[in-house]
């Protein structure tokens, strides 16, 4: 049986790497006693996969991995054992069983995320927020009104320009922040930090003198039924309804009872 | 949700914020005005190196098992945070609160290695502690040390209230109520120094004065304070069963040196090796009883979910009941892929069976210490390791199908010729020569046989105290001798050899021996920026040099020659039981190559027996 495990990443945790995060919650599966699965061989291996590592410094409220397990339990067991055993800064949200089929496990299958962006009060603490300045609201409309976002991308020998702007779906305002909806995963995968310092530059702002605070809301997979030619047919057209096109990873699991 | 002591600017910019933020799994929080004696403890090294110690788990879980103590961590900041705490005006901080290490009842540094001794400085500069024990006043912590480098406290005699020497389970209880009892009536620092002195093994090195003879030697170390003890007990558990094990130890988010279960099955060594200190330091050999490791071991798997757990002590193989503790570890855990890792036994049959089930035979190597080349020289050092018994059991090792070998020795042992060097290559050589021995078809390729030397360094309380030293470059010709003899060897080609570096050698044998004088050089080679000299990336052996011209200070003095047997030591004031006559007898048989058999063969009458426990007590054969 497969399971799919939705966590919450927030406080000082933010500051713990992603490697440490899988070496984490390695050892929390024996914490909590969860049946979990092995690999043979003289070194077995924990049957566990993440989705789309976190950058240090940002937080989250969707992040997930999948594991194997070698006997069922319950969601809601697996979900209070778990948290018996977490430390302050990650609390489990759910425990999923998810079908074996390609189209659903495995984390190949991430192709979107959304994430909201703060203004903080200074570089020294997330805590501290900003009202996003108004003006911003149709800068940003602009932004994205552009028919294309050129970005130079570096690689170890050469620097290449490419156009971000197909891997935004979605990039909005409001008081509590921008929200941006961005392409993401093994396929195309746009980092919500290029796209703020490329939106910086465009407003003539220096993007080393704006702190600003990243939180992943939520990881999405493609719809199984939306074949992925569909969403580049979309062009300029607002894409109002382009969420329809996405499933949160933990909605392709079930829960166990 | 707590507030970190330093801001997110900070910890996004240096390696490894997960160093400074506290909160692992295990770390203990509680209100702090529900509590009376604060605590810090403090490794002086980097964490990762800090949080691999078994010592310091074992006292946090001991003293917050009080409800009256909150007991957190402290370690060195990494160079990267030192530098910005200092430009910035921040002060070191304990993990669990955040708070300033200079709010604390009491710093507690574990000394365990002289090359932390700078670090030492660190930790109390970055906390704004003033460095001499005598320029602090009652706003100050109580700087307590502990730890093996406390068996000769003299070179930070200055630097510290007070050293707890011995065993940390016995009277830190005593140590602690004496605190509460001397706040309650409003003592001051300095009534409280004089109530620790009467507390048994504990040594306030201001309540002492030291007055030399002309040729630099000490003429007289007494107390001038009458609360303070001419002797110092070591303080030892006999019951090593009975007594504070943390079952919840502290789990690290970033991989720690040690990042597994630490199961420490007996404490001494019954064997008597010359050079080794802690085989003096903690006679006698007391062993836990195997049925409560067994239970720790399910117990701390449980609480922390490491994926390996190992045994420690100072030489496995002479744990009785070592076979039925490891066949036991690898039928409960091996299939719950808990990796099993043992430290180096002794090479027979049944550690071969052993590690032929919990590792790979094909990427692991075989490990022999024989410490010396040529059996003359392993007499001198009372190793009992012979060319047969290595030969012996690499034979059968490389039958069973494996065939790296790791072989360690040391350099400069007291009585040391040329032919002693060159031995060590050839040992060495004859290793592969057995391997080779093996038809082409049954055998695993090539050989690996890395030999590693290191320098030996005479230690305090070990039968070679009164041995000599060398220079730099006596050392290194030294090992020059031996590379060049790996290149006359047959089997050259699957030899390999690495010596450890010899500037750090000398510096070792000075603080090791040291007496309160050589203090100063410390803090002159902190002024001159000296810190973490453990690490090769951030040791500067020329500042170290000049530290010692600009204070004056003879290495050579203490380094380079032979000491007198009547001599009186810096660390003569400790009574670790194994009396000064004991280790003289042994440097003279050692002298004549005679060997001492080990406590279970037969006593030697060490001193130690006073304690009436242990080796000491169990029924010879
Ligand atoms: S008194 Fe005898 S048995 Fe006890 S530690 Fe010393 S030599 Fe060993």
């Amino acid at each position: 049986m497969k399971a799919r495990i939705k966590f919450r990443k927030y406080g000082v945790m933010k500051f713990i790497g992603h490697l440490d995060v899988m070496r984490f919650f390695q050892k929390a599966m024996r914490r909590a006693d969860i049946p979990i699965a092995f690999t043979g061989g003289y070194s077995p291996h924990m049957i566990m996969s993440f989705a789309q590592p976190l950058g240090v410094g940002v937080t989250s409220d969707g992040e997930y991995l999948d594991i194997e397990l070698k006997e069922p339990i319950t969601s809601e067991d697996a979900v209070n054992q778990l948290n018996q055993v977490m430390v302050e800064g990650i609390d489990v949200v759910s425990f999923r069983e998810i079908p074996d089929d390609k189209k659903c496990s495995g984390m190949t299958i991430v192709a979107a995320a959304k994430y909201q962006v703060t203004l903080q009060e200074s570089f020294k603490t997330s805590d501290a927020i900003k009202r996003i300045p108004d003006l911003w609201q149709e800068k940003v409309v602009n932004f994205m009104n552009q028919p294309e976002i050129v970005v130079l991308k570096r690689t170890k020998r050469s620097e290449k320009e490419m156009d971000i702007k197909p891997m935004i779906y979605q990039m909005e305002t409001d008081k509590d922040g921008i929200h941006l909806f961005l392409a993401t995963g093994s396929e195309q995968n746009l980092k919500p930090d290029l796209v703020m310092e490329t939106f910086l530059n465009y407003i003539g702002e220096k993007p080393e003198e704006v702190p600003l605070h990243y939180h992943r809301l939520e990881v999405y997979a493609r719809k199984p039924e939306t074949p992925a030619t569909m969403l580049r047919n979309q062009g300029e057209k607002a894409t109002a309804d382009i969420g329809e096109q996405f499933v949160s990873l933990e909605e392709l699991g079930e829960v166990v009872r | 949700m707590r507030k970190l002591a330093l801001n997110d600017e900070i910890l996004l910019k240096i390696e490894k914020p997960a160093r400074y933020i506290g909160n692992e799994v295990n770390s203990v929080m509680k209100d702090k005005e529900q509590i009376d004696i604060r605590f810090c403890m403090c490794f002086p090294d980097v964490y990762e190196i800090g949080m691999s110690h078994l010592g310091i788990q074992i006292l946090y879980d001991m003293f917050n098992r009080r409800e009256d103590v909150w007991c957190e961590r402290v370690y060195s900041p990494w160079m990267d945070l030192d530098k910005i705490m200092r430009e910035e005006n921040i002060p070191l901080f304990a993990l669990e609160s955040q708070d300033p290490i200079k709010d604390f009842d009491f710093l507690g540094i574990t000394i365990q290695y002289e090359m932390c001794y700078t670090n030492i400085l660190q930790v109390l500069d970055l906390s704004g502690i003033p460095l001499f024990a005598s320029d602090r006043d009652d706003s100050d912590p109580i700087i307590i040390g502990g730890g093996p480098c406390t068996y000769n406290p003299e070179p930070l005699a200055e630097y510290f209230d007070m050293f707890y020497i011995g065993d940390g389970e016995t009277v830190y209880d005593q140590l602690l109520d004496a605190y509460k009892e001397n706040k309650k009536n409003g003592g001051s620092r300095k009534d409280y120094l004089k109530k620790a002195a009467e507390i048994e093994g504990i040594y306030v090195p201001a309540f002492y004065d030291v007055a030399y003879k002309e040729d630099g030697t000490i003429a007289s170390f007494a107390p001038n304070n009458s609360h303070a003890s001419k002797k110092i007990q070591k303080q030892m558990v006999l019951d090593v069963t009975n007594t504070y094990y943390p079952q919840k130890p502290v789990v690290p988010f970033i991989k720690a040196t040690q990042d597994r279960v630490v199961l420490e099955i007996m404490r001494g060594c019954i064997r008597g090796c010359r050079f080794c200190q802690a085989g003096m330091l903690y006679r006698p050999t007391r062993e836990r009883d195997v049925e409560v490791l067994k239970q720790y071991a399910y117990n701390m798997l449980k609480s922390t979910g490491h994926e390996e757990i190992s045994l420690s002590s100072l030489s496995s193989s002479d744990y009785t009941k070592l076979k039925e503790l490891v066949t036991f570890l690898i039928e409960e855990f091996k299939d719950e892929g808990i990796n099993i890792s043992l430290p180096s036994l002794r090479i027979d049959a049944f550690s071969l069976d052993v590690m032929s089930k919990v590792q790979d035979i094909r990427k692991s190597s075989l490990t022999f210490a024989p410490e010396a080349g040529s059996q003359r020289m392993r007499d001198v050092i009372n190793k009992g390791l012979t060319e047969e018994i290595i030969l012996e059991g690499a034979g059968q090792a490389f039958e069973g199908g494996w065939n790296k070998v790791k072989l360690y020795f040391m350099l400069g042992l007291p009585s040391e010729t040329e032919e002693d060097m060159k031995a060590i290559p050839r040992l060495a050589d004859k290793i592969a020569r057995r391997y080779y021995e093996i038809p082409k078809d049954e055998r695993n390729g090539k050989c690996q046989i890395t030999t590693s030397t290191s320098f030996f360094i005479p230690k305090p309380f070990t039968p070679f105290q009164w041995a000599r030293m060398y220079t730099n470059e006596e050392y290194i010709a030294r090992a020059a001798i031996v590379k060049h003899e790996f290149q006359e060897q047959l089997n050259r080609k699957s030899l390999k050899y690495h010596w450890h570096d010899a500037e750090t050698t000398v510096l070792e044998g000075v603080f090791a021996r040291g007496d309160r004088r050589i203090g100063k050089v410390l803090l002159e080679a902190y002024r001159l920026g000296c810190i973490y000299d453990a690490w090769t990336e951030t040791f500067d052996n020329e500042k170290w040099m000049k530290a010692f011209e600009n204070t004056g200070i003879d290495i050579g003095f203490y380094n380079n020659r032979e000491r007198a047997e009547d001599e009186i030591f810096p660390w003569d004031f400790i009574d670790i039981g194994v009396t000064k006559s004991f280790l003289r007898r042994e440097w003279e048989r050692a002298m004549r190559g005679e060997v001492t058999p080990n406590c279970r063969i037969q006593c030697s009458g060490c001193g130690a027996a006073k304690y009436k426990g242990g080796v000491c007590v169990e029924s010879k054969n």
